[in-house]
């Protein structure tokens, strides 16, 4: 069977959910393809945090966009997702990161981001449970947190209710440019065709990209999540250490049922060829104890599981988004390192716009695939001129 | 240098496995939650009650007796480790807490005899305070000399539903009732396997005496309607179908519900051993050969955890895969024992299935549960909510319907709603039970305290 | 003293004293905490979800029903945690003074 829309995307996670979402809106006819369940991967075990504060200046047009999309899910969705904007607070151990913290707050003014950095009696006055190694508190007040299990499968099912045809259970395995656009074909032998096609899927993109010769290092690597059983609703924001140290990176969320998302630390290992990933029980060990030190409070409480999944990284910690350099009317958007939920719909939202408009206002330049070959073809030319006499 | 081999529950199983280790030169380790050895069907009561054998294990106090002297003469020979949470098992070592002390034990062979625990249908207010599983009310009597209540419905089915009943009875507690939801016809037609063990049938039939003496009404073929309560004050009756079609009402203030056992697979899961959906038990059992090896090298099942075939099955699985084990790991094995183990295992693989053909799992009330009947006591998800996500949002799969239902999500991690789950799925779903699938393992297997203590500081005794 | 469980065997114990929601009650030795709450009282907790008081379910550390809040801030499950004198349960935790969790 042979079926045809202006668009396919590959990938059915919070970007391809969301995208094909911002495209019917827009009018284009869409398939999207996921090779399992929407919303299976990393944008369904990831920490649920809603958060634009901590990223690359550069990313925070598209976050800005995506929290005014969470803000308004309920309505734009038809369906709860649980977005709590209760805001988003980051805290430090270490003075080098205090001085951060306000340098942060300065720059990130300009991009719409309105910071307030807290430090001494000011700091426990406003946050009294904390442990008594923090040293400082960076809030961004309108950040917040949702429900990652709900979120992508949510945004599929408001596509397909306006139109947008999703086809789970289909795995792409090939990619090619035709005359008029591009023929993708499944595993199973079913082909699409469209004039346009944005590869997001997640830690397997590289399988197609690299089809067009844009091949993209990805490392695959497993959050390690856990979650306490339900208690008094006390803690009403997400909040997380912002350390270099990887053992004290942790990160909460309290949801209003009353259990606590517990997460950070080193990640674990994950095998995007066999879809697993797993909690090192020596990881569990060493987040309870910093969490203890973060929030003594949490000290009677239990972990009642972990769970991890795979999510994928690139070198520099910054996604790919935007069209190919090989190939026209190719897109990419993956490798979003950890942070790619909830950027997700404001992503979304401009692959839209782009694809069906030809152009954003959001500057991609600094998340083009073509800084990975820029990077290998610079590293053959030192080798040469090294080489040559 | 000698193996180590980790014995995970000192039950009837994880006793027997121990024993044969030691006999063969060993000195296994031998962890439980408990404090004390027994497991659950020969849980020894706290030191200084008086109750004496007979008094507690009836027709088994002979077994019980056995069990436990074995596990003290074993004592000096093994480390012993009780208090002890196995709470995540990774490729050749195993993590365990006991209070807020942890550690990593490497193994060489781990054997996991994890026991059992009540397969539960749900039923319109079993949330209500005062409802215990069958097992809970055993060892409530068993282990601390108390019912659950002053006026104890027992419902379910199961040999286990006829015994609790008996020991309530001699003990001198009221049974208001036996409602069993099958029928003496499906009894009948089990004869033939039941016969495999004489004299465990004749025991059956002795329990029946003591309840008929003691005129306990008991009703078959019944099928539950409700456990009527109240938010603050909890049980307060029982109201069931009979098999006639008349409705029938019980008071009481307390309800043990059960229907039959559950392998605790949990452990043998976080292992990575493979399961496969068993079609006469309708449901998913980790994979073992006949001696207990899983498809993990080094990792062995055996007792109720694995396959449930009772407490005499289990001793004998038990001592079977210590013998495995000892094999594998190069030493000699005294094959003949491990035949006769083997033949005898047979019988009672035979027998649980007769048991199965007696007492079998009403699968077909998952289907008719009222919506508002609670399936996830630990997140309080009724079944109209999982049934919504199925329709609404096409989850058809266990894990999927527990991303968007909380069926399963709770502290328990599915013991007690997973398989009445799949049941409520796969009938609103219209698919085979075996396609929806089953629920992840995820550790810990039990709530783990988040103030562990920062090093691994933990002795194993002796 | 009226419970949900009743004592039908090993009545002859020796008894200590036990706190329950700021109230004295009297458990005996060798008691599991589920059953020194449950012999004086009818039930552990408060479901979080609002379908009612719970009492506890399969009584051998498997459904995590009956895990308790003690009086200084613990979690303890009250079937497998043995009843020790002078301890202080909250089992209604919105009428205790507040405190109980989370402790600052």
């Amino acid at each position: 069977m042979i079926e045809r829309a202006d668009v396919i995307v590959i990938g059915g996670g919070i970007v391809g959910t969301s995208t094909a979402f911002f495209l019917r809106r827009r009018k284009r006819s869409v398939i999207l393809l996921e090779r399992g369940l929407t919303g299976q991967q990393a944008s369904g075990v990831n920490f649920g945090g809603v958060r634009r504060q901590g990223r690359a200046l550069e990313q925070l047009a598209m976050s800005n966009r995506a929290l005014d999309t969470w803000r308004r899910s309920r309505e734009l969705l038809g369906e709860d997702v649980e977005f709590l904007p209760s805001g988003h607070t980051r805290v430090c151990y270490h003075a080098h990161d205090a001085e951060y913290f306000h340098r942060y707050a300065a720059d990130a003014r300009a991009y719409g981001l309105d910071l307030d950095v807290l430090e001494g009696a000011a700091l426990f006055r406003r946050f009294p449970f904390l442990g008594r190694d923090v040293l400082a508190a960076s809030i961004s007040p309108l950040d917040g947190h949702a429900n990652p299990r709900l979120a992508a499968p949510a945004f599929g099912r408001a596509a397909a209710r306006l139109g947008a045809r999703i086809v789970e259970n289909t795995e792409v395995v090939r990619v090619e440019k035709e005359a008029g656009g591009f023929r993708v074909e499944s595993a199973t032998g079913d082909v699409y065709r469209a004039e346009q096609v944005l590869i997001c899927a997640g830690a397997w993109a590289n399988a197609l990209s690299t089809q067009f010769g844009e091949p993209a290092p990805l490392t695959a690597r497993g959050p390690q999540m856990a979650v306490t059983e339900p208690v008094p609703y006390v803690f009403q924001f997400s909040m997380g250490v912002y350390t270099s140290i990887k053992e004290e990176s942790v990160y909460f969320r309290q949801i209003p049922r009353g259990n606590i998302v517990l997460g950070g630390g080193p990640p674990g290992p994950a095998d995007a060829g066999t879809r697993r990933a797993s909690v090192l029980p020596a990881n569990t060990v060493a987040q309870m104890a910093q969490f203890c030190r973060m929030v003594p409070a949490m000290r009677p409480l239990h972990v009642i599981r972990v769970w991890s999944g795979v999510e994928s990284y690139l070198p520099d910690s910054e996604p790919v988004i935007g069209p190919s350099t090989k190939a026209d009317g190719l897109f990419y958007a993956f490798g979003f390192s950890g942070s790619g939920f909830q950027i997700g719909p404001g992503v979304g939202e401009t692959l839209a716009e782009l694809l069906d408009s030809g152009s954003t206002p959001v500057d991609l330049t600094s998340f083009s695939i073509g800084r990975f070959q820029r990077a290998s073809s610079t590293h053959a030319e030192s080798v040469t001129s090294e080489t040559s006499p | 240098m000698a193996a180590t081999v980790i014995v995970i529950g000192a039950g009837p199983a994880g006793v027997r496995a121990a024993q044969a280790l030691v006999e063969a030169g060993l000195r296994p380790v031998v962890i439980d939650e408990s404090r004390r050895d027994g497991g659950q069907i020969y849980r020894r009561q706290p030191e200084g009650f008086t109750r004496t054998y007979d008094t507690l294990y009836g027709t088994e106090a002979q077994r019980a007796r056995a069990l436990h002297e074995a596990f003290d003469a074993l004592r000096p020979h093994i480390d012993h480790m009780p208090d002890t949470l196995v709470w995540n098992v990774a490729p050749n070592a195993v993590h365990v807490v006991s209070g807020t002390h942890h550690r990593e034990l490497a193994f060489d062979a781990l054997i996991i005899c994890s026991g059992a625990a009540d397969r539960v249908m749900p039923v319109p207010g079993w949330h209500h305070a005062g409802t215990y599983s069958l097992g809970g009310a055993q060892v409530a009597l068993k282990s601390q000399g108390c019912a659950i209540g002053s006026r104890v419905v027992m419902m379910g089915t199961g040999p286990l539903l006829y015994l609790v009943a008996a020991q309530y009875v001699k003990a001198g507690a009221t049974v208001s009732a036996v409602l069993d939801t099958s029928t003496f016809a499906q009894r009948l037609r089990a004869l033939p396997q039941l016969l495999a063990i004489p004299s465990t049938l004749k025991k059956g039939i002795a329990l029946m005496g003591i309840l008929k003496d003691a005129r306990v009404p008991i009703h078959r073929g019944i099928t539950p309607v409700e456990v009527r309560g109240t938010p603050e004050r909890g049980v307060q009756a029982v109201r069931v179908t009979l098999a006639d079609g008349a409705m029938l009402e019980v008071e009481c203030d307390a309800v043990a519900l059960g229907y039959h056992l559950r392998s605790e697979t949990q452990l043998a899961d976080l292992a990575g051993c493979e399961f496969r959906f068993d079609h006469a038990l309708q449901q998913w059992l980790p994979v073992a050969d006949e001696d207990g090896r899983s498809n993990v090298r080094g990792v062995y099942l055996a007792g109720d955890g694995a396959r449930v075939r009772g407490a005499d099955a289990a001793e004998r699985a038990g001592r079977l895969a210590a013998l495995a084990a000892i094999k594998d790991i190069g030493m000699t094995c005294n094959e003949d024992d491990a035949n006769k183990l083997r033949t005898q295992l047979s019988r009672f693989t035979r027998f649980a299935a007769g048991l199965r053909t007696a007492f079998p799992w009403p699968a077909r009330f998952a289907a008719t549960l009222p919506d508002e009947t609670i399936v996830c006591r630990c997140e309080a998800v009724t079944a109209g909510e999982l049934r919504r996500v199925v329709n609404d949002m096409g989850a058809k799969e266990a894990n999927r319907a527990k991303a968007f239902s909380r069926v399963g999500m709770g502290r328990c991690q599915g013991r007690f709603c997973a398989h009445a789950g799949a049941e409520v799925i796969a009938a609103q779903a219209r698919v085979p039970l075996e396609a929806v699938g089953r629920l992840r393992g995820q550790a810990p297997v039990k709530p783990l305290p988040m103030a562990l203590a920062p090093h691994e500081d933990m002795e194993t005794s002796e | 003293m009226s419970g949900r469980f009743v004592r039908v065997a090993e009545k002859e114990r020796r008894t200590f004293g036990i706190v329950i929601d700021g109230r004295r009650a009297l458990a005996s030795e060798g008691d599991t905490l589920m059953v020194a709450l449950l012999t004086s009282q009818e039930d552990l907790r408060d479901s979080e979800f609002g379908d009612g008081r719970r009492a506890g379910f399969c009584v051998m550390g498997a459904c995590q029903d009956c895990w308790v809040w003690t009086e200084a801030g613990e979690r303890v499950r009250a079937c497998t945690t043995p009843a020790v004198e002078g301890m202080s349960i909250v089992t209604r935790l919105s009428q205790a003074e507040e405190g109980v969790w989370p402790r600052l």
